[in-house]
């Protein structure tokens, strides 16, 4: 007596690995156009920007004429307001992961902490700008300055960066810390000598890759009340100053032709950034992280 | 070195100003950790704040059921939102259209048929895909997808909402993949050994077993991904226009509630004017719009959770 018809499961099963099939490359197209949808985005960057990308484009203050408009004081002033972001979010991002992961206790406060992050993440960043507008440029009077941006910029990637720190200290062996504590460390002591250095590529990376999203972010900026047109370049940070974004934010929405390919230049050199940036963070990642 | 170490414990047990510094960093780092409760608090009172003066200039009322937003008229200024919302859904709307089909398949693909080396390949690419800044998605929209759009459709204008909600809706392909990945690839590989092993196939084992026991991960991809568009800022203000209509039409110019704060913050409208506070009243509505969202995508993921 035979259980299994072998006619039958044939007949069957071709039908199902037909559909098998189908919906394999059904799949793997839709996947496919995620991708192709990047290639046409750079290539239709690329080929707009190249012709107008030059020395001249990366030293040049901002012009009415197409032909003279340079990049320079964006591009000054978009480092600028790193200089203020980085140092600014990363103590703060840092400085709360040490807090929640070594620190803090399983209590009501501590959840409400980590709930309050991930809630945070998730708030637009318009919204953020107008914290800024309202604490920053009106109630400190620090006006639409690089200190004023540049807080605002690290309030909004705070979350991403303390998350980041929290999975890097969350991933140091517990050996490491109870060897150090064997030896006689205090909590900081091995705080600083042992689980920060060991979580230190991690921390790197993570925030990196949030400065990364700092420096293309333009909303805030535009609430902030951050200028454009600029001809002089920025002394300290409490001056004015304009950034990649909004230089780009500006020429892509003039009316006249010639003026999207400046912005397709200025987005070639934003992008030219970020790549080097995330190059760096993906060193930094294969370079120092250590398997324990 | 004519101390023991029982000495020189003795003696750096005995220092002030260590045993201060032990105390005070745990004080400190905690003064730090409540920044970012301090910003959600500020970004509330903020709002809040300006909101209700808004509200002592303008009825509650005609704000929430308004149909008309005419806020730089000087005669006959309207703050009905309901214009913003809408366009600011129809945006949605379209990027949902398109980013919850590829971003599924691209998830289904990814964690069930997919290589290692494959996987190796298209994750990064996704992961660009994400870190693209959402004014150079603006850009594409604005100079490549409209045009492309108006050759094929003539009547679509240069400032509408589809070519807007198709960018937004390529920026939300990757958070929509990458976490229903994430959650598909946590469902035990023993299930899904079983089912092949019953003889089922692949597209058997995701449609009937991955896909099911993943959905509460799945949906709460697309709650974030919808949260996400719907604060979406830059592509919507190059691409979508500036005019706030209350109707149901896609091919002409729009504004979301994104666009109008962008809008006036542009324009400089003076402290203290009615469009000026009328800024606080719309990102008001912005942040409950998301924070719902970001709150339905905790409790689904959490609710509706498979335990394995």
């Amino acid at each position: 007596m035979r259980y299994i018809e072998h006619d039958i499961v044939v007949k069957r099963m071709n039908g199902r690995n037909v559909v098998n099939k189908l919906f394999k490359s059904i799949f793997l197209l839709a996947t496919l156009s995620a991708l192709l949808a990047l290639v046409i985005l750079l290539y239709q960057i690329v080929s707009q920007g190249a012709s107008h990308l030059s020395i001249d484009f990366l030293t040049n203050f901002a012009s009415r004429f197409p032909a003279e408009a340079g990049i320079k004081a964006a591009l000054v002033g978009s480092i600028w307001l790193m200089l203020v972001v980085a140092p600014t979010s990363i103590i703060l991002g840092v400085g709360s992961a040490i807090y929640l992961e070594e620190y803090a206790g399983k209590n009501r406060i501590t959840t409400f902490i980590q709930m309050n992050i991930s809630n945070l993440a998730g708030v637009p960043s318009v919204v953020f700008g107008l914290l800024g507008l309202t604490i920053f440029v009106r109630a400190l009077a620090l006006g639409n300055s690089i200190l004023a941006a540049g807080f605002t910029m690290s309030l909004l990637i705070l979350p991403v960066i303390i998350v980041a720190s929290q999975e890097a200290i969350r991933s140091v062996p517990g050996e490491l810390r109870d060897a150090s504590y064997g030896m006689g460390a205090t909590k900081w002591q091995t705080i600083v000598r042992i689980i920060l250095p060991a979580a230190i590529p991690g921390i790197l990376t993570g925030s990196i890759l949030a400065l990364s999203r700092a420096i293309g972010e333009t909303a805030p900026l535009i609430v902030v009340g951050v200028p454009v047109i600029i001809q002089f370049l920025p002394e300290g940070v409490m001056d004015t100053f304009t950034a990649l974004p909004m230089q780009i934010y500006d020429w892509s929405s003039r009316p006249q032709q010639e003026f999207q390919q400046v912005a397709a230049a200025g987005i070639i050199v934003l992008m030219s950034v970020l790549l080097l940036m995330n190059s760096v963070a993906v060193f930094i990642r294969n370079k120092f992280e250590k398997r324990y | 070195m004519g101390q023991s170490v029982q000495e020189m414990i003795a003696q750096s047990k005995g220092k002030k100003s260590k045993k201060f510094v032990e105390k005070m960093i745990p004080v400190l780092l905690f003064l730090i950790a409540t920044v970012s409760v301090l910003t959600t608090i500020g970004i509330m009172l903020t709002l809040i704040v300006e909101t209700v003066t808004f509200f002592t200039r303008v009825s509650f009322i005609e704000f929430i059921f308004g149909t008309t937003w005419l806020p730089f008229s000087n005669l006959d200024a309207q703050f009905g939102i309901l214009p913003l919302i809408v366009g600011t859904l129809k945006i949605t709307l379209i990027a949902i259209v398109v980013a919850v089909p590829i971003g599924i398949s691209a998830a289904i693909y990814l964690s069930e048929y997919a290589t290692d080396n494959v996987r190796r390949v298209i994750k990064p690419v996704l992961e660009v895909l994400a870190g693209i800044p959402t004014i150079v998605y603006g850009f594409f929209a604005l100079t490549f997808v409209t045009p492309l759009l108006q050759s094929i459709f003539p009547e679509i204008k240069i400032f509408n909402a589809i070519s807007p909600g198709i960018v937004v809706g390529i920026m939300i392909i990757p958070m929509i993949a990458s976490l229903s990945e994430d959650a598909m690839s946590s469902v035990p590989k023993s299930i899904r050994d079983g089912a092949l092993a019953m003889g089922s196939t692949k597209f058997e084992v995701a449609m009937k077993i991955t896909v099911p026991a993943a959905i509460s991960g799945i949906i709460a991809s697309v709650v974030l991904a919808i949260s996400r568009a719907i604060g979406e800022t830059m592509i919507v203000s190059l691409a979508a226009g500036s005019t706030p209509k209350f109707d149901g039409d896609f091919t002409g110019s729009i504004q979301t509630m994104t666009a109008y704060i962008v809008q006036v913050s542009k324009g400089d409208a003076g402290y203290g004017t009615t469009i000026y506070y009328s800024i606080y009243a719309v990102g008001f509505t912005l942040f409950v719009f998301t924070l719902v969202m970001n709150i339905l995508a905790n409790y689904v993921s959490k609710r509706f959770r498979e335990e394995y």
